[in-house]
């Protein structure tokens, strides 16, 4: 598994297996006609088979009370692929010139950048009081709630209520993205912080540090790396989602041009160039990140 | 005397290196402000203006307490959407990452395409699929179907791949030394061994697409995205808070309901 995906995992916390049937005795288990019972029922699998149906059920459902408006749907998928093939087999520069769009790129790169240091600094300071092995639960469940809310509004909602003060453009931009990462980071920072070995803070209670020679001397050093870890990951999340904000929120770079070509000129060409150019980036920051990641390590 | 004079040689290195990185992110910040145009006072402004903005939306008047039906309905649709998406695209995702793993043996000419595909449907950004999806489909649900599909299909492909070479490559191992077939060691070996990793990557994908499907009812006009677009726009902002408020409400509640799920499965 990648470190990505490893990370993605324990956040949403996937990595304890014990499944309860492994501890049952290993008793023959008989079925009423004699024969021996191969499979062992237990809660979690019954648990597992009635989530299987239930989506099932609800996939199918939605797909029955969509209303389709009549779409005719064979011309519009062929219409579509048409437009995949203009937009990702003739990718064409007709109004930017090539060194412009690289510089909106920079912008949309430096909108990341921004709000992932801002988002992660606070981040920082947030999960001290997160963190179970440092602050007093009230504080630490207090804190948990509000971030936990924060982390539900979606980042273009929240660019676009910094946009009703800050108007429109990257200040929007940077305070909702910000917004979003602070909250995804104090929540992987805080976990990071718990798992640390208590014998450290321990100790050095024991010989009289402040609260802040604690976390110099001792939380930042053991946690750093996962921490790191956390930041990179999450700013290429907000690589992408300076894009999107471009697009969906008016905020420049990038994305912005990507939406003028695609809804105002109808210029595919063009759209299909811009794509190409943000995957090329978002695949050298995966390239990046990796290598920090193990050099960090 | 030494052992002293190498701890504390520890210490200032270890405030060196803080400084530094101190000063690199400081340099580092001012340069992409300059660049992306940003103002970082304008910016610290905006925080209390923005918490003042949903301190007095956020208790919806009347016009926006009548819109609840229309929003609730829109909100629905919505967690149906990203339930419907996530479902279809995960079982499509499964089957390309049996082709995708290691447990398929044989060829890795497969491997590399079922891979590369899945890295070009992960990282073209939704937007642009939205968009071009908008110009056949138009104002439809399935515009914001096929635009979550995809990302979804190429983010859980990667995901699914690198679950079974970590999960159960064991298990298919012993099922290959009884002379099990390809289908028996799919049925008896992977989908049992990776159904909670499976389910775990399903239920947060579920929640993913919540968010997501906002960012392109925007774009798209369509579903909860454009209601909240549309009263945003008017300067109807109750409404448009309680558009907010509902979709946090949503996402809290799968989010309890798919921890209170992996508790019970895993």
């Amino acid at each position: 598994m990648t470190n990505e995906t490893a990370l993605i995992m324990k956040q949403i916390g996937s990595h304890e297996t014990n499944r309860s049937d492994r501890d049952g005795k290993p008793a023959i288990r008989y079925a009423r006609n004699g024969k021996i019972k191969i499979r062992a029922k237990s809660k979690s699998q019954l648990a597992m088979h009635l989530l299987v149906l239930t989506l099932l059920g609800i996939t199918v459902f939605a797909f029955a009370t969509f209303d389709y408006q009549g779409i005719a749907f064979g011309s519009a998928v062929a219409d579509t692929l048409r437009n995949i093939q203009t937009v990702f087999l003739e990718p064409e520069l007709t109004r930017d010139t090539l060194s412009g769009v690289l510089y909106q790129l920079l912008v949309t790169f430096c909108l990341g950048t921004l709000s992932t240091i801002i988002g992660a600094v606070l981040a920082f300071f947030c999960s001290l009081l997160c963190a179970r092995n440092l602050a007093n639960s009230v504080c630490v469940n207090v804190m948990k709630s509000i971030v936990a809310v924060a982390r539900a509004v979606p980042t273009v909602l929240w660019v676009l209520i910094f946009a009703v003060s800050a108007g429109l453009g990257s200040v929007a931009a940077v305070a909702g993205l910000t917004f979003h990462s602070f909250a995804y980071l104090t929540k992987a920072y805080a976990e990071s912080i718990e798992e640390m070995d208590p014998g450290i803070i321990e100790a050095l209670k024991a010989n009289g540090s402040s609260y802040w020679q604690i976390v110099c001397q001792a939380i930042i050093p053991s946690t750093i790396t996962s921490m790191v870890a956390w930041t990179f990951m999450r700013f290429e999340i907000n690589f992408a989602n300076a894009v999107a904000m471009g697009a969906a929120a008016g905020a420049g770079g990038i994305g912005f041009h990507l939406f003028m070509a695609g809804s105002f000129y109808f210029d595919l060409h063009e759209m299909g160039l811009l794509t190409y150019i943000v995957v090329i980036a978002v695949v050298i920051l995966e390239m990046i990140s990796t290598k920090i990641k193990a050099k960090v390590r | 005397m030494r052992t002293v004079q190498k701890t504390m040689d520890i210490f200032q290195k270890r405030k060196l290196t803080y400084t530094l990185v101190f000063v690199a992110f400081i340099v580092i910040f001012a340069g992409a402000s300059v660049i992306a145009e940003f103002h970082p006072i304008d910016g610290i402004v905006s925080f209390p203006a923005a918490l003042q903005w949903i301190g007095s939306n956020l208790i919806p008047d009347e016009a926006a307490i009548e819109r609840l039906p229309k929003i609730l309905s829109e909100l629905s649709e919505t967690a149906l959407l990203s339930v419907a998406v996530t479902v279809v695209a995960a079982a499509l995702s499964f089957f390309f990452s049996l082709l995708g793993s290691n447990i398929t043996k044989g060829s890795g000419i497969l491997k590399k395409i079922v891979r590369i595909v899945a890295a070009f449907f992960r990282n073209v950004p939704d937007v642009v699929w939205a968009m071009l999806l908008m110009f056949s489909f138009g104002q439809n649900i399935l515009t914001g179907f096929f635009a979550l599909f995809f990302t979804t299909f190429g983010l859980l492909t990667r995901a699914f791949i690198e679950m079974i070479d970590e999960v159960s490559t064991n298990c298919v191992e012993a099922l290959d030394a009884t002379g099990a077939g390809f289908i028996q060691k799919v049925f008896q070996g992977i989908i049992p061994s990776s159904l909670p990793g499976i389910t775990t990557w399903v239920l947060y994908m579920i929640e993913t697409n919540i968010r997501s499907s906002t960012l392109i009812g925007i774009l798209t006009a369509t579903g909860i995205g454009y209601l909240f677009d549309l009263y945003y726009k008017r300067l109807d902002f109750a409404s448009a808070s309680l558009v907010v408020v509902s979709i946090v409400i949503l996402v809290l509640v799968i989010e309890t309901i798919s921890n209170r799920i992996r508790k019970v499965i895993l």
